[in-house]
């Protein structure tokens, strides 16, 4: 039915198009042309550079592809890498690093953005200095976290022990956190509960420092789409404080809360530059994620075939989470 | 109404969490400032403010001078290797905005203000591309870079990044507000599509386009996965490739020669910020798509 539609307005457009006298129609050519012509150069960038390589990209994934062209293996790999151990591990620890990163990074945003929201002087300075670290170059600031959070020389463990605590080794920590934390009331926890590395944890504040602000920028408009007369009719009610938050401010904030959750899920599944330079997935494999150990099986053992294939297996894992996310928190969702 | 005590303390912890977080963000920035203006033996005693009044080192201004030469120096075009990385720097994401810029233009120009048929089917296939992640692309498109024997070359630092869905998109929907009118007017004063879109859309769609310009610039500069794999030689590395390569070597323990690399990074961008940053701030909030 919408395809006869569809065809019946373009049948209609070819009509119409005949009516017209020939200078008209020349000058219709003329301007048909120059339109396609002024979309041309962004469609074929689009085509060559974003839709063949996800098409050569599967195709590649069926292949032992090594640095040079290889030969079709089919799923092989796919097989593979179902049962590389390494692989699940990364993305286990990509995993924990988003399921601790999307909750905190979220938090501090939305509660910088709350209060900013309360007729602050100076909002905008407020505002543009949480945005700094988004705007500055990762590999400077990663370089800047890198030496604060040095063990020996760095800033953070100096005020630790300025304050009377030890301290810590944090991006070089492989141990988790609740084990360090037991050592130092002197208990053993077992391998299981250790919890996150400190590596992977230091990893996630960084995270933290440069997103805030970014969320805080989006949680700020969506707080300005409130109408205010809910506010007003609320507060005629005897309705303030927590209960105006809870009762109209969250809930007519779920569109953008549901869209900050979700782009920085797939910002942490596609977290590649700070952790590479902080750490390259390092010590050991403690902050391997994904996209480290995809990258490194590309870069370092030239396995393109496999790579590629990695890549597929987890955009098939943040599109799962993804149609999740929408199944759970879809029906929560309130559009107005 | 009489202001009780008990909401002036609360307008004082609001500005108390404000603060701190202002003073989170911001102390990362004054720790490199700082420290490239120490000695090494300020930065291993941990003082924080060696210099007068409170101590008598002098502001070590030869750090810079000391950062730059260890970087090492580029034969090819007899500069200081530190010079060549922002040249590079430069040079690519000059051409990638410029490039973007005008092909964003022309294509949200066409999608919003002319009369095409199947533009609709077009503009999704440019949404379409934002649910490809540049992850999943990145193998082929580096097998695609060695067959057309762009490795180590400026084209594959450009050509891939000339299209900005992201500019299409937001372009596209300033440009819808454009009266039909108007051009109607510039058609009877004899002005065809492309005179109007440069003489009068392009200039009253300037927030928009300094937006897209400002994002680009900053996900352009900040690109260091992509140089990384496709360049090779020490002379075609971009800054943030170069610092990463210091910062593993020598730039790891010379805390004070690494900070005074990224403060020559990070400040002129940071005042370039501050000149800008409502245009940032009202483009993410407007369209929320992260680089």
């Amino acid at each position: 039915m919408a395809l006869k539609v569809r065809a019946d307005r373009w049948f209609g457009r070819l009509r119409s198009f005949r009516e017209l006298s020939t200078v008209r129609q020349r000058r219709r050519l003329n301007t048909l042309l120059l339109g396609y012509g002024l979309l041309a150069p962004a469609v074929i960038l689009l085509i060559v550079f974003e839709f063949y390589p996800l098409f050569s990209g599967f195709w590649i994934s069926l292949t032992n592809w090594r640095l040079a062209k290889g030969d079709y293996i089919g799923f092989a790999n796919y097989a593979r890498a179902l049962s590389d151990p390494g692989f699940w591990k990364a993305l286990g620890i990509t995993f924990t690093y988003s399921i601790i990163s999307v909750p905190l990074q979220l938090g501090i945003a939305l509660l910088l953005a709350y209060l900013l929201f309360q007729k602050i002087h100076a909002m905008s300075f407020f505002r543009m200095l949480y945005f700094m670290p988004y705007v500055t170059s990762t590999v400077a600031s990663a370089a800047i976290w890198a030496y604060l959070f040095s063990p020996d020389i760095g800033p953070i463990n100096r005020l630790l022990q300025s304050m009377g605590l030890e301290g810590l080794r944090w991006l070089s920590e492989t141990r988790g956190i609740f084990q360090i934390m037991a050592a130092r009331v002197g208990v053993d926890l077992p391998a299981a509960l250790a919890g996150p590395s400190l590596a992977l944890i230091s990893l996630i504040i960084y995270t933290t420092w440069v997103f805030v602000g970014y969320d805080t920028v989006l949680f700020l408009s969506g707080l300005s789409n409130i109408p205010a007369e809910l506010y007003d009719a609320a507060k005629v009610d005897g309705a303030s404080g927590w209960k105006l938050f809870r009762h109209i401010t969250f809930p007519l904030l779920s569109p953008t809360t549901f869209f900050v959750v979700l782009i920085t899920i797939i910002g942490t599944f596609k977290a590649f530059n700070h952790i590479y330079i902080m750490t390259r997935g390092g010590p050991g494999d403690a902050t391997t994620t994904a996209s480290i150990y995809i990258f490194n099986q590309m870069v370092t053992y030239n396995r393109y075939g496999y790579s590629a294939a990695l890549s597929f297996l987890t955009f098939m894992v943040i599109l799962l989470l993804t149609i999740l996310q929408n199944k759970i928190a879809g029906n929560r969702v309130v559009y107005d | 109404m009489i202001k009780t005590p008990r909401i002036r303390l609360g307008r004082l912890l609001i500005y108390l969490v404000l603060i701190i977080g202002a003073l989170i963000s911001v102390l990362p920035f004054v720790y490199m400032i700082t420290s490239a203006l120490k000695s090494y033996g300020a930065i291993l005693t941990n003082q924080f403010w060696p210099w007068w009044p409170f101590g008598d080192e002098p502001l070590q201004w030869q750090n810079y001078a000391q950062a730059i030469n260890d970087i090492g120096f580029d034969h090819t075009w007899g500069i200081p290797l530190f010079y060549r990385y922002l040249l590079n720097s430069l040079i690519v994401t000059g051409l990638t905005v410029a490039g973007t810029l005008l092909i964003s233009i022309m294509a949200a120009y066409a999608l919003a203000l002319m009369d095409l048929p199947g533009k609709n089917a077009i503009f999704m296939l440019f949404l379409a591309t934002l649910m490809i992640p540049g992850d999943l692309t990145l193998v082929p498109k580096v097998v695609m870079v060695f067959r057309l024997g762009w490795y180590n070359t400026y084209a594959a630092l450009v050509v891939p990044w000339l299209v900005s869905v992201f500019g299409v998109f937001l372009l596209r929907q300033f440009f819808m507000q454009v009266p039909k009118d108007l051009y109607d007017a510039a058609q009877i004063d004899g002005a065809g599509h492309i005179r109007f879109m440069f003489s009068i859309v392009v200039p009253i769609s300037r927030p928009a386009i300094i937006t897209v310009a400002l994002l680009n610039f900053i996900w352009s500069w900040d690109n260091f996965r992509w140089p990384l794999l496709v360049t090779r030689d020490a002379n075609m590395r971009v800054l943030a490739v170069g610092m990463q390569q210091f910062m593993a070597g020598e730039g790891g323990t010379q805390v004070h020669l690494m900070m005074a690399f990224a403060s020559m990074v990070v400040v002129p961008v940071l005042i370039f910020y501050f000149i800008t940053q409502r245009y940032f701030t009202e483009g993410i909030a407007r369209t929320g798509i992260k680089g």
